[in-house]
Protein backbone atom coordinates (compact mmCIF):
# COMPACT_ATOMS: atom_id res chain seq x y z
CA UNK A 1 0.00 0.00 0.00
CA UNK A 2 1.73 3.10 -1.06
CA UNK A 3 0.94 5.67 1.84
CA UNK A 4 -0.75 9.31 1.58
CA UNK A 5 1.31 11.98 2.44
CA UNK A 6 1.93 15.75 1.43
CA UNK A 7 4.59 14.72 -0.87
CA UNK A 8 2.31 11.62 -2.46
CA UNK A 9 0.15 14.58 -3.45
CA UNK A 10 3.09 16.62 -4.56
CA UNK A 11 3.95 13.51 -6.69
CA UNK A 12 0.93 12.61 -8.21
CA UNK A 13 0.20 16.51 -8.76
CA UNK A 14 3.69 16.24 -11.30
CA UNK A 15 2.14 13.89 -13.67
CA UNK A 16 -1.85 14.41 -13.69
CA UNK A 17 -2.74 12.16 -10.66
CA UNK A 18 -2.27 8.90 -12.88
CA UNK A 19 -0.32 7.00 -9.80
CA UNK A 20 -3.17 6.85 -7.34
CA UNK A 21 -3.96 2.89 -6.42
CA UNK A 22 -7.74 2.00 -5.64
CA UNK A 23 -7.71 1.95 -1.97
CA UNK A 24 -8.59 -1.48 -1.53
CA UNK A 25 -8.82 -4.21 -3.49
CA UNK A 26 -12.75 -6.57 -4.88
CA UNK A 27 -11.43 -9.96 -5.44
CA UNK A 28 -13.72 -13.07 -6.02
CA UNK A 29 -14.45 -14.65 -2.87
CA UNK A 30 -12.12 -17.79 -1.56
CA UNK A 31 -13.26 -20.87 -0.84
CA UNK A 32 -12.72 -20.47 2.67
CA UNK A 33 -11.94 -18.35 5.66
CA UNK A 34 -10.94 -18.16 8.87
CA UNK A 35 -13.34 -15.60 9.76
CA UNK A 36 -16.49 -13.78 7.91
CA UNK A 37 -17.74 -10.87 8.84
CA UNK A 38 -20.80 -9.72 7.40
CA UNK A 39 -21.65 -6.10 7.11
CA UNK A 40 -19.16 -3.77 5.44
CA UNK A 41 -19.71 -1.01 7.09
CA UNK A 42 -17.81 0.85 9.67
CA UNK A 43 -18.34 -1.68 12.88
CA UNK A 44 -17.71 -4.62 10.34
CA UNK A 45 -14.54 -2.78 8.89
CA UNK A 46 -13.30 -1.79 12.20
CA UNK A 47 -13.71 -5.71 13.66
CA UNK A 48 -11.84 -6.87 10.63
CA UNK A 49 -9.48 -4.44 11.24
CA UNK A 50 -8.87 -5.69 14.81
CA UNK A 51 -8.85 -8.43 14.17
CA UNK A 52 -5.98 -8.55 12.06
CA UNK A 53 -4.29 -5.70 14.08
CA UNK A 54 -4.98 -7.29 17.61
CA UNK A 55 -5.31 -10.75 17.20
CA UNK A 56 -3.35 -11.57 13.91
CA UNK A 57 -6.20 -13.23 12.28
CA UNK A 58 -5.84 -11.76 8.48
CA UNK A 59 -7.30 -14.71 6.65
CA UNK A 60 -10.93 -12.64 6.57
CA UNK A 61 -13.45 -11.69 4.10
CA UNK A 62 -15.92 -8.97 4.96
CA UNK A 63 -19.27 -9.18 2.41
CA UNK A 64 -21.39 -6.77 2.00
CA UNK A 65 -24.97 -7.23 -0.31
CA UNK A 66 -24.92 -3.77 -1.38
CA UNK A 67 -21.63 -1.09 -1.24
CA UNK A 68 -19.21 -0.74 1.46
CA UNK A 69 -20.59 2.22 3.94
CA UNK A 70 -23.68 2.30 1.88
CA UNK A 71 -25.80 1.30 5.54
CA UNK A 72 -25.86 3.57 8.29
CA UNK A 73 -22.53 4.69 8.06
CA UNK A 74 -22.91 6.93 5.34
CA UNK A 75 -26.51 8.33 6.94
CA UNK A 76 -25.93 9.26 10.47
CA UNK A 77 -25.13 12.47 11.59
CA UNK A 78 -21.32 12.16 12.23
CA UNK A 79 -21.34 12.98 16.16
CA UNK A 80 -19.20 11.52 18.18
CA UNK A 81 -19.52 11.68 21.74
CA UNK A 82 -19.28 9.37 25.19
CA UNK A 83 -21.07 11.19 28.01
CA UNK A 84 -23.22 8.04 28.82
CA UNK A 85 -24.72 7.04 32.27
CA UNK A 86 -23.50 3.58 32.62
CA UNK A 87 -20.04 2.20 33.63
CA UNK A 88 -20.14 -0.29 30.27
CA UNK A 89 -21.47 2.05 27.96
CA UNK A 90 -19.26 4.94 29.50
CA UNK A 91 -16.41 2.15 29.20
CA UNK A 92 -17.16 1.11 25.25
CA UNK A 93 -17.99 4.78 23.89
CA UNK A 94 -14.80 6.75 25.85
CA UNK A 95 -12.71 3.82 24.25
CA UNK A 96 -14.23 4.57 20.90
CA UNK A 97 -13.63 8.28 21.28
CA UNK A 98 -10.11 7.71 21.89
CA UNK A 99 -9.28 5.53 18.88
CA UNK A 100 -10.94 8.27 17.09
CA UNK A 101 -8.09 10.54 18.11
CA UNK A 102 -5.73 8.94 16.45
CA UNK A 103 -7.68 7.44 13.73
CA UNK A 104 -6.21 9.42 11.01
CA UNK A 105 -2.46 8.63 11.84
CA UNK A 106 -3.34 4.57 12.62
CA UNK A 107 -5.04 4.25 9.15
CA UNK A 108 -3.22 6.75 7.19
CA UNK A 109 -6.42 7.90 6.28
CA UNK A 110 -7.68 11.67 7.34
CA UNK A 111 -10.83 10.91 8.47
CA UNK A 112 -11.69 14.50 9.77
CA UNK A 113 -12.14 13.46 13.10
CA UNK A 114 -13.02 17.62 14.79
CA UNK A 115 -13.48 17.41 18.68
CA UNK A 116 -15.30 20.49 18.27
CA UNK A 117 -17.47 19.76 21.65
CA UNK A 118 -20.98 18.59 22.01
CA UNK A 119 -23.36 20.43 23.86
CA UNK A 120 -26.73 18.56 25.34
CA UNK A 121 -29.45 21.31 26.20
CA UNK A 122 -31.03 20.90 29.22
CA UNK A 123 -34.37 22.39 28.55
CA UNK A 124 -36.75 21.00 31.60
CA UNK A 125 -35.94 20.59 35.22
CA UNK A 126 -35.57 16.99 35.37
CA UNK A 127 -33.62 17.23 32.52
CA UNK A 128 -31.50 19.30 34.82
CA UNK A 129 -31.15 16.96 37.39
CA UNK A 130 -30.93 14.04 34.39
CA UNK A 131 -27.45 15.65 33.15
CA UNK A 132 -25.66 16.61 36.34
CA UNK A 133 -26.30 13.12 37.57
CA UNK A 134 -24.47 11.98 34.52
CA UNK A 135 -21.93 14.52 34.68
CA UNK A 136 -21.53 13.46 37.87
CA UNK A 137 -20.83 9.48 36.91
CA UNK A 138 -18.62 10.70 34.19
CA UNK A 139 -16.76 11.81 36.68
CA UNK A 140 -16.18 9.23 38.47
CA UNK A 141 -15.63 7.49 34.76
CA UNK A 142 -13.01 9.41 33.84
CA UNK A 143 -14.76 10.74 30.80
CA UNK A 144 -14.10 14.90 30.72
CA UNK A 145 -17.96 16.13 30.89
CA UNK A 146 -19.42 19.11 32.82
CA UNK A 147 -23.09 20.93 33.52
CA UNK A 148 -22.53 24.42 32.48
CA UNK A 149 -24.73 27.70 32.87
CA UNK A 150 -27.33 29.09 30.85
CA UNK A 151 -24.40 31.98 30.17
CA UNK A 152 -22.38 29.52 29.24
CA UNK A 153 -24.24 28.31 26.40
CA UNK A 154 -25.03 31.29 24.97
CA UNK A 155 -21.32 31.85 25.08
CA UNK A 156 -20.69 28.89 23.74
CA UNK A 157 -23.38 29.08 20.62
CA UNK A 158 -24.08 32.84 20.50
CA UNK A 159 -27.10 31.95 17.93
CA UNK A 160 -29.50 30.26 20.32
CA UNK A 161 -32.11 31.35 21.97
CA UNK A 162 -32.01 30.84 25.96
CA UNK A 163 -35.85 31.68 26.51
CA UNK A 164 -37.76 29.90 23.86
CA UNK A 165 -41.25 29.91 24.33
CA UNK A 166 -42.17 26.43 24.98
CA UNK A 167 -38.72 25.14 26.57
CA UNK A 168 -35.90 27.96 28.09
CA UNK A 169 -32.50 26.90 27.93
CA UNK A 170 -31.66 25.61 31.85
CA UNK A 171 -27.69 24.38 31.10
CA UNK A 172 -26.29 21.69 29.49
CA UNK A 173 -24.11 18.69 29.77
CA UNK A 174 -20.83 19.98 27.97
CA UNK A 175 -18.30 17.37 26.55
CA UNK A 176 -15.73 19.53 25.31
CA UNK A 177 -13.70 16.74 23.72
CA UNK A 178 -16.04 14.97 21.94
CA UNK A 179 -17.46 16.32 18.18
CA UNK A 180 -17.69 14.99 14.43
CA UNK A 181 -15.86 13.35 11.91
CA UNK A 182 -16.31 12.12 8.24
CA UNK A 183 -18.48 9.10 8.52
CA UNK A 184 -17.48 7.81 5.27
CA UNK A 185 -13.53 8.10 5.38
CA UNK A 186 -13.89 6.25 8.22
CA UNK A 187 -15.19 3.44 6.52
CA UNK A 188 -12.97 4.10 3.71
CA UNK A 189 -9.99 4.28 5.61
CA UNK A 190 -10.72 1.21 7.52
CA UNK A 191 -11.52 -0.52 4.18
CA UNK A 192 -8.21 0.45 2.89
CA UNK A 193 -6.35 -0.75 6.09
CA UNK A 194 -8.36 -4.24 5.52
CA UNK A 195 -7.77 -5.04 2.35
CA UNK A 196 -3.62 -3.90 2.56
CA UNK A 197 -3.50 -6.94 5.63
CA UNK A 198 -4.73 -9.01 2.98
CA UNK A 199 -8.64 -9.42 3.78
CA UNK A 200 -11.34 -9.50 0.89
CA UNK A 201 -13.80 -7.45 0.97
CA UNK A 202 -16.49 -8.50 -1.24
CA UNK A 203 -19.34 -5.46 -2.14
CA UNK A 204 -22.68 -7.09 -4.13
CA UNK A 205 -22.96 -10.13 -2.15
CA UNK A 206 -25.94 -10.83 -0.05
CA UNK A 207 -25.90 -13.58 2.68
CA UNK A 208 -28.73 -15.92 2.37
CA UNK A 209 -28.43 -18.63 4.67
CA UNK A 210 -26.07 -19.32 7.93
CA UNK A 211 -24.73 -22.95 7.29
CA UNK A 212 -24.58 -25.14 10.36
CA UNK A 213 -23.48 -28.48 11.52
CA UNK A 214 -24.09 -29.67 14.72
CA UNK A 215 -25.44 -26.72 16.14
CA UNK A 216 -21.72 -25.45 14.80
CA UNK A 217 -21.27 -22.65 11.92
CA UNK A 218 -19.46 -24.43 9.11
CA UNK A 219 -20.06 -21.27 6.41
CA UNK A 220 -22.69 -19.61 4.42
CA UNK A 221 -24.44 -19.37 1.53
CA UNK A 222 -24.04 -15.83 -0.57
CA UNK A 223 -25.51 -14.56 -4.00
CA UNK A 224 -21.59 -14.99 -4.97
CA UNK A 225 -21.93 -19.06 -4.05
CA UNK A 226 -21.34 -20.93 -0.47
CA UNK A 227 -18.15 -19.84 1.09
CA UNK A 228 -16.84 -21.73 4.31
CA UNK A 229 -15.85 -20.22 7.70
CA UNK A 230 -14.80 -21.40 10.71
CA UNK A 231 -16.17 -17.90 12.77
CA UNK A 232 -18.81 -15.92 11.75
CA UNK A 233 -19.29 -12.36 13.11
CA UNK A 234 -22.94 -10.38 12.30
CA UNK A 235 -22.73 -6.93 11.95
CA UNK A 236 -25.36 -5.80 10.26
CA UNK A 237 -27.24 -2.63 11.94
CA UNK A 238 -31.02 -2.74 10.77
CA UNK A 239 -31.52 -6.30 9.34
CA UNK A 240 -29.83 -8.06 12.32
CA UNK A 241 -33.50 -9.67 12.70
CA UNK A 242 -33.05 -11.20 9.25
CA UNK A 243 -29.76 -12.75 9.60
CA UNK A 244 -30.60 -14.04 13.20
CA UNK A 245 -33.73 -15.89 11.24
CA UNK A 246 -31.40 -17.59 8.90
CA UNK A 247 -29.45 -18.77 12.09
CA UNK A 248 -32.82 -19.75 13.72
CA UNK A 249 -32.87 -17.22 16.55
CA UNK A 250 -34.87 -14.37 17.24
CA UNK A 251 -33.25 -10.91 18.90
CA UNK A 252 -34.61 -8.86 21.22
CA UNK A 253 -34.73 -6.20 18.76
CA UNK A 254 -37.17 -4.17 16.48
CA UNK A 255 -36.08 -2.10 13.33
CA UNK A 256 -37.32 1.21 12.55
CA UNK A 257 -36.25 4.00 10.72
CA UNK A 258 -34.65 7.18 11.95
CA UNK A 259 -34.48 10.37 9.80
CA UNK A 260 -32.08 13.07 9.08
CA UNK A 261 -31.83 16.37 6.92
CA UNK A 262 -29.43 19.10 5.58
CA UNK A 263 -29.55 22.83 5.06
CA UNK A 264 -28.10 24.30 2.09
CA UNK A 265 -24.55 25.64 2.92
CA UNK A 266 -24.45 29.26 4.99
CA UNK A 267 -21.37 30.97 6.36
CA UNK A 268 -20.04 29.62 9.67
CA UNK A 269 -22.48 30.32 12.38
CA UNK A 270 -22.02 27.36 14.89
CA UNK A 271 -18.46 25.58 15.69
CA UNK A 272 -20.06 23.09 18.06
CA UNK A 273 -23.00 20.42 18.34
CA UNK A 274 -25.84 21.30 19.94
CA UNK A 275 -28.77 18.29 20.83
CA UNK A 276 -31.77 19.44 22.32
CA UNK A 277 -33.49 15.77 23.14
CA UNK A 278 -36.70 17.16 25.09
CA UNK A 279 -37.83 18.63 21.91
CA UNK A 280 -36.15 16.13 19.63
CA UNK A 281 -33.81 17.84 17.30
CA UNK A 282 -29.68 17.93 17.13
CA UNK A 283 -27.68 20.07 14.94
CA UNK A 284 -23.81 20.89 13.97
CA UNK A 285 -22.61 22.87 10.89
CA UNK A 286 -20.88 20.38 8.11
CA UNK A 287 -17.07 22.16 6.62
CA UNK A 288 -19.28 22.73 3.91
CA UNK A 289 -21.60 25.17 5.73
CA UNK A 290 -24.63 22.87 5.88
CA UNK A 291 -26.52 22.58 8.89
CA UNK A 292 -26.83 18.78 9.92
CA UNK A 293 -29.87 18.06 11.27
CA UNK A 294 -31.59 14.76 12.57
CA UNK A 295 -34.33 14.11 14.96
CA UNK A 296 -36.50 11.32 16.61
CA UNK A 297 -37.40 7.62 15.03
CA UNK A 298 -40.31 6.48 13.65
CA UNK A 299 -42.73 4.76 16.04
CA UNK A 300 -43.14 1.34 13.89
CA UNK A 301 -41.00 -1.60 11.93
CA UNK A 302 -39.48 0.01 9.00
CA UNK A 303 -37.33 -1.35 6.73
CA UNK A 304 -37.71 1.23 4.19
CA UNK A 305 -34.77 3.54 4.78
CA UNK A 306 -36.99 6.45 4.36
CA UNK A 307 -38.91 8.58 7.07
CA UNK A 308 -41.89 10.39 7.68
CA UNK A 309 -42.35 14.08 6.90
CA UNK A 310 -44.22 14.55 10.09
CA UNK A 311 -40.84 13.80 11.83
CA UNK A 312 -38.81 16.29 10.10
CA UNK A 313 -41.57 18.91 10.70
CA UNK A 314 -41.26 18.07 14.43
CA UNK A 315 -37.50 18.18 14.25
CA UNK A 316 -37.26 21.72 12.40
CA UNK A 317 -40.29 23.39 14.14
CA UNK A 318 -38.07 22.26 17.32
CA UNK A 319 -35.04 23.73 15.97
CA UNK A 320 -36.31 26.87 14.57
CA UNK A 321 -37.43 27.89 18.38
CA UNK A 322 -34.24 27.05 19.41
CA UNK A 323 -32.31 28.40 16.80
CA UNK A 324 -34.32 31.49 15.10
CA UNK A 325 -31.77 32.66 12.80
CA UNK A 326 -32.20 29.27 10.98
CA UNK A 327 -36.32 29.83 9.80
CA UNK A 328 -35.38 30.79 6.75
CA UNK A 329 -32.95 28.30 5.61
CA UNK A 330 -33.50 25.81 3.34
CA UNK A 331 -33.78 22.07 3.22
CA UNK A 332 -31.29 20.36 0.36
CA UNK A 333 -31.63 16.53 1.07
CA UNK A 334 -33.34 14.35 3.95
CA UNK A 335 -32.67 10.79 4.21
CA UNK A 336 -33.23 7.51 6.48
CA UNK A 337 -31.71 4.95 7.98
CA UNK A 338 -32.99 1.53 9.56
CA UNK A 339 -31.45 1.72 13.20
CA UNK A 340 -32.26 -1.86 15.54
CA UNK A 341 -33.74 -0.92 18.60
CA UNK A 342 -32.93 -2.55 21.68
CA UNK A 343 -35.30 -1.99 24.94
CA UNK A 344 -32.72 -0.90 26.63
CA UNK A 345 -31.09 1.29 24.30
CA UNK A 346 -27.74 -0.54 24.43
CA UNK A 347 -26.19 -2.41 21.87
CA UNK A 348 -25.94 -6.12 21.93
CA UNK A 349 -21.76 -7.56 21.41
CA UNK A 350 -22.56 -11.68 22.33
CA UNK A 351 -21.83 -15.10 21.16
CA UNK A 352 -25.37 -16.65 20.35
CA UNK A 353 -27.21 -20.06 20.72
CA UNK A 354 -25.26 -20.98 17.51
CA UNK A 355 -21.58 -21.86 18.34
CA UNK A 356 -19.21 -19.66 16.71
CA UNK A 357 -21.48 -17.01 15.35
CA UNK A 358 -21.21 -13.81 16.60
CA UNK A 359 -23.74 -11.09 16.87
CA UNK A 360 -22.97 -7.12 16.77
CA UNK A 361 -26.22 -5.43 16.69
CA UNK A 362 -28.76 -2.64 18.36
CA UNK A 363 -27.19 0.23 18.22
CA UNK A 364 -29.52 1.97 18.26
CA UNK A 365 -29.70 5.73 17.26
CA UNK A 366 -26.36 5.78 17.77
CA UNK A 367 -23.30 3.81 16.17
CA UNK A 368 -21.33 5.65 14.68
CA UNK A 369 -19.48 7.39 17.44
CA UNK A 370 -18.83 3.57 18.85
CA UNK A 371 -17.33 2.26 15.52
CA UNK A 372 -13.75 2.26 16.40
CA UNK A 373 -14.86 0.73 20.74
CA UNK A 374 -17.51 -1.67 18.70
CA UNK A 375 -14.75 -3.22 16.54
CA UNK A 376 -12.11 -3.07 18.78
CA UNK A 377 -14.43 -5.32 21.44
CA UNK A 378 -15.69 -7.36 18.97
CA UNK A 379 -13.08 -8.02 17.07
CA UNK A 380 -11.17 -9.67 20.78
CA UNK A 381 -14.98 -11.06 21.17
CA UNK A 382 -14.66 -13.37 17.66
CA UNK A 383 -11.02 -14.02 18.50
CA UNK A 384 -10.84 -15.32 22.21
CA UNK A 385 -14.67 -15.81 22.61
CA UNK A 386 -14.03 -13.14 25.67
CA UNK A 387 -13.88 -9.25 25.90
CA UNK A 388 -14.46 -7.05 29.09
CA UNK A 389 -15.17 -4.50 26.64
CA UNK A 390 -18.52 -6.50 25.84
CA UNK A 391 -19.07 -8.38 28.77
CA UNK A 392 -21.75 -6.32 29.72
CA UNK A 393 -23.64 -6.61 26.30
CA UNK A 394 -24.45 -9.76 26.35
CA UNK A 395 -27.71 -11.44 25.02
CA UNK A 396 -28.20 -13.07 28.44
CA UNK A 397 -28.55 -9.63 29.93
CA UNK A 398 -32.21 -9.76 28.58
CA UNK A 399 -32.77 -12.94 30.38
CA UNK A 400 -31.03 -12.07 33.81
CA UNK A 401 -32.62 -8.52 34.12
CA UNK A 402 -28.81 -7.02 33.89
CA UNK A 403 -30.13 -4.22 31.57
CA UNK A 404 -27.56 -1.19 30.54
CA UNK A 405 -30.33 1.32 30.40
CA UNK A 406 -28.95 4.35 28.23
CA UNK A 407 -32.73 5.48 27.32
CA UNK A 408 -31.78 8.86 28.97
CA UNK A 409 -28.29 9.12 26.91
CA UNK A 410 -29.55 7.52 24.15
CA UNK A 411 -33.19 7.93 23.94
CA UNK A 412 -33.75 10.36 21.01
CA UNK A 413 -30.67 12.42 19.80
CA UNK A 414 -27.59 10.91 18.17
CA UNK B 1 -46.49 7.95 5.36
CA UNK B 2 -48.96 6.06 6.19
CA UNK B 3 -52.85 5.64 5.81
CA UNK B 4 -54.35 3.63 8.40
CA UNK B 5 -58.35 2.98 8.73
CA UNK B 6 -59.55 2.32 12.63
CA UNK B 7 -62.23 -0.39 12.47
CA UNK B 8 -63.36 0.33 15.22
CA UNK B 9 -64.75 4.11 14.42
CA UNK B 10 -64.11 3.68 10.65
CA UNK B 11 -62.36 6.83 10.36
CA UNK B 12 -59.07 6.82 8.10
CA UNK B 13 -56.28 8.93 8.90
CA UNK B 14 -52.59 9.56 8.71
CA UNK B 15 -50.02 7.81 10.95
CA UNK B 16 -49.96 10.75 13.34
CA UNK B 17 -53.88 10.23 14.22
CA UNK B 18 -52.53 6.80 15.41
CA UNK B 19 -49.88 5.34 17.76
CA UNK B 20 -47.96 2.20 16.84
CA UNK B 21 -47.86 -0.39 20.12
CA UNK B 22 -45.79 -3.02 18.46
CA UNK B 23 -46.28 -6.36 17.90
CA UNK B 24 -49.64 -7.77 17.92
CA UNK B 25 -50.35 -11.64 18.64
CA UNK B 26 -48.21 -12.50 21.50
CA UNK B 27 -49.25 -15.13 23.48
CA UNK B 28 -48.45 -14.47 27.14
CA UNK B 29 -46.86 -16.56 29.35
CA UNK B 30 -46.90 -15.97 33.20
CA UNK B 31 -46.57 -18.25 36.46
CA UNK B 32 -45.77 -22.33 35.86
CA UNK B 33 -43.97 -21.22 32.02
CA UNK B 34 -40.47 -22.31 31.41
CA UNK B 35 -38.02 -19.49 31.57
CA UNK B 36 -37.56 -20.37 27.64
CA UNK B 37 -40.98 -19.41 27.27
CA UNK B 38 -40.90 -16.16 29.95
CA UNK B 39 -37.89 -14.68 28.26
CA UNK B 40 -39.24 -14.88 24.49
CA UNK B 41 -42.59 -13.53 25.58
CA UNK B 42 -41.12 -10.90 27.27
CA UNK B 43 -38.23 -9.98 24.72
CA UNK B 44 -37.94 -11.38 21.67
CA UNK B 45 -39.33 -9.82 18.16
CA UNK B 46 -40.51 -10.76 15.05
CA UNK B 47 -39.14 -8.12 13.32
CA UNK B 48 -39.72 -9.29 10.18
CA UNK B 49 -38.76 -7.61 6.82
CA UNK B 50 -42.08 -7.86 5.24
CA UNK B 51 -45.37 -9.24 6.49
CA UNK B 52 -45.72 -7.96 10.18
CA UNK B 53 -48.65 -8.34 12.06
CA UNK B 54 -49.32 -4.68 15.09
CA UNK B 55 -50.93 -3.27 17.42
CA UNK B 56 -52.15 0.35 16.71
CA UNK B 57 -53.98 3.28 19.00
CA UNK B 58 -56.45 5.66 17.48
CA UNK B 59 -54.86 8.53 20.14
CA UNK B 60 -55.97 11.11 18.16
CA UNK B 61 -59.66 9.82 17.55
CA UNK B 62 -61.94 7.01 18.99
CA UNK B 63 -58.48 6.18 21.88
CA UNK B 64 -59.34 2.42 20.62
CA UNK B 65 -56.74 -0.35 19.82
CA UNK B 66 -56.95 -2.21 16.95
CA UNK B 67 -54.66 -4.78 14.43
CA UNK B 68 -52.97 -3.62 11.12
CA UNK B 69 -51.10 -6.12 8.83
CA UNK B 70 -48.42 -4.39 7.07
CA UNK B 71 -45.17 -4.81 5.13
CA UNK B 72 -42.42 -3.65 7.00
CA UNK B 73 -40.86 -3.68 3.37
CA UNK B 74 -42.65 -1.59 1.34
CA UNK B 75 -45.09 0.18 3.64
CA UNK B 76 -48.14 -1.43 1.90
CA UNK B 77 -51.32 -1.73 4.47
CA UNK B 78 -52.78 -4.81 4.00
CA UNK B 79 -55.69 -4.43 6.32
CA UNK B 80 -57.02 -3.53 9.63
CA UNK B 81 -59.14 -5.36 12.01
CA UNK B 82 -60.50 -5.49 15.47
CA UNK B 83 -57.99 -6.05 18.65
CA UNK B 84 -60.48 -8.61 20.25
CA UNK B 85 -59.13 -11.52 18.39
CA UNK B 86 -55.70 -13.49 18.77
CA UNK B 87 -54.90 -14.24 15.05
CA UNK B 88 -55.51 -12.62 12.12
CA UNK B 89 -58.89 -12.88 10.67
CA UNK B 90 -59.14 -15.05 6.87
CA UNK B 91 -60.42 -12.22 5.04
CA UNK B 92 -56.93 -10.10 5.66
CA UNK B 93 -55.15 -13.57 5.61
CA UNK B 94 -56.52 -13.78 2.18
CA UNK B 95 -55.40 -9.98 1.16
CA UNK B 96 -51.78 -10.56 2.08
CA UNK B 97 -51.60 -13.87 -0.10
CA UNK B 98 -53.00 -11.91 -3.03
CA UNK B 99 -50.39 -9.64 -2.71
CA UNK B 100 -47.35 -11.93 -1.18
CA UNK B 101 -47.57 -15.40 -2.25
CA UNK B 102 -46.40 -17.90 0.09
CA UNK B 103 -45.95 -15.39 3.05
CA UNK B 104 -45.47 -16.65 7.13
CA UNK B 105 -45.71 -15.06 10.19
CA UNK B 106 -44.53 -17.56 13.24
CA UNK B 107 -47.64 -19.86 13.39
CA UNK B 108 -49.77 -17.73 10.58
CA UNK B 109 -49.45 -18.59 7.00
Amino acid sequence: MRRYSAFAVAREATRYHQGWARAWRSPEPKKKYDVIIVGAGGHGLATAFYLGRNFGITNVAILEKGWLGGGNTGRNTTIIRSNYLQDPSAAIYEKSRSLYETMSQDLNYNVMYSPRGVLMLAQTEAEVRGYKRTAHANALQGVDTEFVSPERVKQLVPIISLDGPRYPVLGGLWQARAGTGRHDAVAWGYARACSDMGMDIIQQCEVTGIRQDGGKVVGVDTTKGAIDCDKLGVVVAGHSGVLAEMAGFRLPIESVALQALVSEPIKPCMDIVVMANTVHGYMSQSDKGEMVIGGGADGYNNYTQRGSFHHIEETVRALVETFPMISRLKMLRQWGGIVDMTGDRSPILSKTPVENVFFNCGWGTGGFKATPGSGWGFAELVAKGYSPLCEAFGLDRFREGRFVDESVAAGVAH
Amino acid sequence: MLILECPCCGVKGEETEFHGGGEAHIKRFGPGSSEEEFHDYLFAKENPRGVHFERWRHVNGCGKWFHVARCTRTLEVFGSYSAQTTEPPQEIRDAITARRPGWRWREFS
